[in-house]
């Protein structure tokens, strides 16, 4: 069961495999499913050359990394939960590459973030785990986001979703005004994802992870995510000025931090994933060139790193497991004890630090050779290059000789490890030095389709292992005198790094998050304080800012008041007034009460002067009894006064709220009245509906609904209130 | 007459549980069974609408608008199916939930007052009885609020109820205004009435008056008090019902009577339904990375959702219209999951705290996947549900085109994952430091998750068919003819 994967993702590579022919021909495959067909989402799948070579390298590395994992983990039940993710993580990322419609590659884009944050997070109960699980999730997330609006910026101008439809627009699109917006976008999402500066630390963070994890993730593909949409976007968006810089910059940038930060690492697995952010450095500041030779050497310098860093990954795994210490200063001298994950580990870190006859001499020397022919600028890009390679140089001699060479040094007995162990990196480093010797099928059959993919044109790619006696030569000849002058140093180089403290982007990240939680707390307690009072008061304010925002924005002329009622109408309006003041100035609850009940009714008597008896009656009974059971609630509170006082802003919004209703209720009067609902009770009420009451018809049978629900109210409310007494009395005990 | 089933099997079946309130297995039997029927209606509804149009029918056989009239088109059908499918899952969880006492009380029968109030006011075409509407759920919100429950819970009911009975005063004098100014209730007549009149005092302030209920009702800032005071407070069941439900009716009611009864052009209602949405949003998600309690942090969240839809609301293009009824219903059946799964972790772990609960991923996992799905569809993650309704918000500002818009939404997004991620950290990842185990989970409480879970992840994978009801809803709000014929011109 636990070599499925390997054998699902080895049947996946033949696959692909078997597309090679024709895509090295120059053809494409394609297929699609309607998704949102109204929205022109599609799932549409499609492989060309670029795809082809990310898929192979995806399911081609997966099999020996599932084959690997299974021996790894093999005495941990948590194995099987740990391949399916891998599985789901391989799918996602497979289908990434695959997609032809923007929104599907977004879909599997955000699955790969997904299945990585809980890949980091495997360790769940380290605090450092979660806490790097959360930091990958975050960041990325916030470069997904903005893919996204990106994506959709980008759709919806070339009017279509598809890829391979949007780069033969490319024109158009970097002639547009949305083209500023849509690649800021497109930028952040990748060099979130590829962890470009200032993103670039979630990616040792990430490093919490298993090592096959972090081989198959964090070196070899998905942190290669956001390189491939940059290939893949070059022909759309590629070109312009601010493309290049800040792809040179944060590339060369992301290269010159992550070398040096990797000589001072003392866990060799952090070591590799700062070499990581070399590489895709790298990658990301040749894209920038924007040059095609530049193109081909991010091509081929992408399978070139895949294949040594994976390779590197796994011999530290091995080292972790079989001498159990991953780190620099725990091992040495194990070359007798473990040959052969010695010769796994000098064979890949020979293809990196880029010694003949590797392949990575070649990219080496492809990389150099377009660097002096860079469009931003041939100084900065070879400069950064020249210094980051001798680091490589200086790390790959701590990756292979420290720990193989010197006085032995082990955590425990150390011994080469099983099959299941040695064979992929063993595959994956004899494939460094067979790529090297062979390397002009390598560039015709894979790289070529691939860079015609990235350039947006045909592409010739010829691969030679001797370039002769040239300009990139002499800086290959440079870089490992330099790299092995600074190796022979490194002690002290270390010492010296560490020492230092440079504030970086992580403490950014930490500040940015220690800066959101203080700020919602902040929100949310000057909002949500807890106390009645506030809130009610807030709300009132609101409702009293509408109803003026209403008033003043309508255009009613407001008729001119009648004040010639009958004496004893303006009785009742006394009563009524004084009633309200004797409620606002009493400090006792019963007389504040009473006068409420004096309030209501004053109003039942004016219903009654204007022949509304059933209201009146009605509006009656209901003071009365809310007097009566207001009272008896009060009996049972502590008898203190309301404290009194001034108040200026309770005043001014219930004078302000007061007169607002007051404004409003006058303006309808001034309308005229339309009756003729009241015309057709009026007919229809006994003939047909056979009662003379028209009130009583109307609730009902006019509107018995309205008399259905309110009734339900009532009996609703009796529950409730059963409820409530029974709540209370358990609050009590 | 279908339109009038979902209300009347709701008030039938509040009475015949609150009858066998004493017999235990029969209470039981009738909610489940008023439950799946109203799940039956809903869909006979929803096919009826959608193939052959909006459905009315006046009660009493009083023609309109001298009566009251039902009447439901896309919008209300697809709502009237979201709450009967939420009912189902509130109703199997709370069977294994709900305490005896609190089901001798008439628990039951208060969960389908409270959905007939819901049912009401979807299907009403009358603006008062909307407002009795709103009054019946109320009322029975009060009523699951207090029941069975101690001190927190009190506390909670009368802020929600102090809170929500403003509103409800409010609503009462926008009719009352309406009613004077047009002398009409029924809301497919009032859109002639108030026709041309929208500068008048007295039509513009009933509008506010309205707004600012529905505002209050849907939690919209800054009148959002009453509902973190009050959603974590009763059981989990009673919470998932309110989460799903009871803002939304708010929102339905902006969405129906400015569109219906108000013509809002050359109104700042635009404008004010983005700016309080937006602010919403973010105020909203800002208070869920904060708390330290499930149920605290998806009260939050439920603020922050609620802000988007009326950010797209009052961007006001049928994309966008479409985008907030895709969102909506894809929100009613997230919130729910969500809120039932903390009654889950509060059942078999003891509480919903951050700091003395964790370790769920460990002791079960499929508890915690089950949390997962819902959580990252919530988080707008594809391919769930949540992240189209999250394209098809950020497409509606991406059209307009608004930069500032497009960036609050991406912002929202970010937080609202950090949220869920937090639950996810403390809860599921961290292990318990109190070395406690896990209860086991009772079938009836997983149930009714992994229903609505199916449903997320099926909306995500097929989102086309509740994408064409969306936007046959939206067509029907942008252009209320077919409505209004369907209740003014109703041949019964």
């Amino acid at each position: 069961m636990r070599f499925l994967p390997a054998l699902l993702a080895f049947m996946a590579t033949a696959w692909f495999w078997s597309f090679l022919p024709a895509i090295s021909a120059g053809e494409t495959r394609s297929w699609a499913w309607a998704w949102l067909p109204d929205q022109g989402v599609e799932l549409a799948l499609r492989i060309d050359g670029l795809s082809l070579l990310f898929a192979l390298l995806i399911t081609g590395i997966g099999t020996l990394i599932f084959l690997y994992t299974a021996a790894y983990f093999r005495n941990d039940d948590r194995l099987p939960r740990l391949l399916t993710l891998l599985m789901l993580f391989g799918i996602s990322m497979l289908g990434l590459v695959l997609a032809d419609d923007a929104i599907s590659l977004f879909v599997f884009w955000e699955g790969t973030t997904v299945t990585s944050f809980l890949l980091v997070g495997f360790d769940h109960n380290r605090r450092y785990a979660r806490a790097s699980a959360l930091q990958a999730l975050i960041i990325t997330g916030l470069g997904g986001l903005a893919l996204l609006a990106g994506l959709i910026i980008l759709g919806q101008f070339a009017g279509t979703y598809r890829l391979s439809e949007m780069v033969l627009m490319g024109d158009a699109i970097r002639a547009s005004e949305i083209y500023i917006a849509a690649t800021i976008f497109v930028l952040l999402g990748c060099f979130t994802k590829s962890a470009q500066f200032p993103f670039h630390f979630w990616l040792p963070g990430a490093m919490a992870a298993p090592t096959p994890v972090s081989a198959y993730l964090h070196s070899a593909t998905m942190v290669k995510a956001g390189v491939y949409l940059l290939m893949r976007m070059s022909p759309a968006l590629g070109g312009t000025e601010i493309w290049m810089w800040s792809l040179t910059i944060c590339g060369a940038i992301t290269m010159i931090v992550g070398s040096v930060w990797a000589m001072k690492q003392d866990d060799l697995k952090l070591m590799l994933a700062h070499t990581t952010l070399m590489g895709l450095g790298a990658l990301v500041m040749l894209l920038g060139s924007g040059t095609k030779e530049a193109a081909k050497a991010a091509v081929l310098f992408l399978l070139v790193h895949a294949l040594y860093k994976a390779a590197l990954f796994l011999s530290v795994g091995i080292l972790d497991k079989q001498a159990g210490s991953r780190m620099v200063d725990d091992l040495g001298g194990l070359r007798g004890a473990m040959p052969l994950s010695f010769a796994i580990a000098a064979l890949a870190a020979l293809s990196m630090a880029g010694f003949p006859p590797f392949i990575g001499f070649i990219g080496k020397e492809v990389i150099y050779e377009s660097a002096l022919h860079s469009a931003a600028s041939p100084l900065l890009v070879t400069g950064s290059a020249l210094a980051a390679n001798i680091m490589m140089v200086a790390c790959a001699g701590l990756v292979a000789i420290k720990p193989y060479f010197g006085e032995r040094r082990a955590q425990k007995n150390p011994g080469d490890p099983v099959f299941g162990l040695w064979f992929g990196p063993a595959v994956l480093a004899a494939l460094g030095l067979w790529f090297g010797l062979f390397p002009a099928a390598l560039g015709h059959d894979l790289l070529e389709p691939a860079l015609g993919a990235v350039t947006g044109k045909a592409a010739e790619v010829k691969l030679y292992l001797w370039h002769g006696v040239n300009l990139p030569f002499l800086l290959s000849l440079l870089t490992f005198a330099a790299g092995i002058g600074l190796f022979l140093v490194i002690g002290a180089v270390r010492r010296a790094l560490q020492a230092a403290r440079v504030p970086g982007a992580e403490d950014g990240y930490d500040l940015g998050l220690a800066g959101i939680d203080r700020l919602s707390a902040w929100v949310t307690r000057s909002l949500q304080g807890g106390r009645m009072t506030v809130y009610l008061k807030l709300s009132f304010a609101v409702f009293a800012g509408v109803i003026w925002m209403a008033i003043l924005m309508s255009n009613t002329e407001l008729s001119r008041p009648d004040f010639r009622v009958p004496l004893f109408q303006f009785g009742v309006v006394v009563l009524i007034l004084v009633s309200t003041v004797v409620v606002t100035f009493t400090p006792s609850r019963l007389i504040a009460i009473c006068a409420l009940g004096g309030v209501g009714s004053g109003i039942a008597m004016l219903f009654v002067m204007y022949g509304a008896i059933d209201v009146a009656m009605t509006q009656l009974l209901v003071e009365i009894l809310v007097v009566v059971f207001f009272a008896i609630a009060l009996l049972q509170l502590p008898r203190t006064p309301i404290s009194l006082g001034f108040r200026p802003f309770d005043m001014a919004l219930s004078v302000a709220l007061g007169l607002g209703v007051i404004v409003t209720l006058w303006a309808v009067l001034g309308t005229e009245l339309n009756l003729y609902l009241t015309e057709y009770f009026e007919k229809y009420s006994a003939p047909k509906a056979l009662g003379r009451n028209i009130v009583n018809v109307i609730l009902v049978d006019f509107r018995a609904l309205d008399t259905l629900g309110e009734v339900s109210v009532v009996l609703i409310a009796a529950i409730a209130a059963v409820a409530v007494m029974r709540a209370g009395r358990e609050a009590r005990k | 007459m279908l339109v009038a089933f979902p209300i009347l099997t709701a008030l039938g079946t509040a009475v015949f549980c609150f009858l066998m309130r004493d017999q235990r297995q029969g209470q039981m039997l009738a909610s489940l069974g008023g439950a799946l029927i109203q799940v039956a209606l809903a869909v006979a509804l929803l096919w009826t609408v959608t193939t052959s149009g909006p459905l009315s029918a006046q009660m009493g056989g009083w023609p309109a608008p001298f009566g009251i009239t039902l009447v439901a088109d896309t919008l209300s059908a697809l709502l009237v199916l979201s709450t009967a499918i939420v009912l189902l899952c509130v109703v199997i969880f709370s069977l294994s939930e709900i305490e005896r006492e609190q089901e001798r009380l008439g628990y039951q029968a208060l969960v389908h007052a409270l959905v007939a109030g819901v049912m009401g006011a979807f299907l009403t075409g009358d603006i008062f009885n909307l407002y009795v509407w709103f009054e019946v759920l109320l009322i029975s919100s009060f009523g699951l609020l207090v029941i069975g429950g101690g001190k927190a819970q009190l506390d909670g009911a009368v802020k929600y109820v102090g809170l929500n009975l403003i509103a409800t005063l409010a609503f009462l004098t926008g009719v009352g205004l309406l009613y004077g100014a047009t002398g009409t209730l029924n809301m497919a007549d009032l859109n002639q009435a108030v026709s041309g009149r929208m500068t008048e005092t007295a039509i513009l302030a009933s509008a506010g008056f309205l707004l600012f209920a529905y505002g209050a009702k849907s939690a919209l800032f800054p009148v959002y008090f009453w509902l973190p005071a009050s959603y974590h407070t009763p059981a989990a069941a009673t919470s998932a019902l309110f989460a799903a439900l009871l803002t939304k009716v708010g929102v339905y009611s902006i969405l129906r009577v400015f569109t219906l009864v108000f013509e809002t052009d050359g109104t700042p209602l635009a404008p004010v339904l983005i700016v309080a949405g937006a602010i919403t949003a973010v105020v909203g998600v800002l208070g869920a990375v904060t708390h330290r309690e499930i149920r605290r942090i998806l009260s939050y969240n439920i603020i922050s959702s609620i802000g988007l839809l009326i950010m797209a609301i009052g961007i006001d293009t049928p994309l966008a219209i479409t985008a907030a009824i895709f969102y909506l219903v894809h929100n009613m059946l997230v919130k729910a999951a969500l809120f039932l799964h903390a009654g889950l972790v509060l059942k078999i772990k003891g509480s919903e705290e951050f700091d003395k609960v964790g370790g769920i991923y460990e002791q079960a996992p499929w508890i915690a996947v089950l949390f997962l799905v819902p959580a990252l569809s919530l988080a707008g993650i594809p391919p769930l549900s949540g992240f189209w309704g999250k394209f098809l918000i950020l497409r509606a500002t991406i059209d307009l085109p608004s930069l500032a818009l497009t960036v609050l939404v991406l912002v929202v997004s970010l937080l609202t994952i950090y949220s869920v991620a937090r639950i996810w950290l403390e809860i599921f990842w961290k292990s318990d430091e109190r070395g406690e185990g896990c209860a086991p989970a009772p079938a009836l409480m997983v149930a009714p998750i992994v229903l609505l879970t199916i449903l997320t992840v099926g909306i995500g994978l097929y989102p086309d068919l509740l994408y064409s009801w969306s936007d046959s809803a939206a067509a029907g709000i942008a252009d209320p003819s077919t409505y209004i014929s369907a209740v003014m011109e109703d041949p019964s």
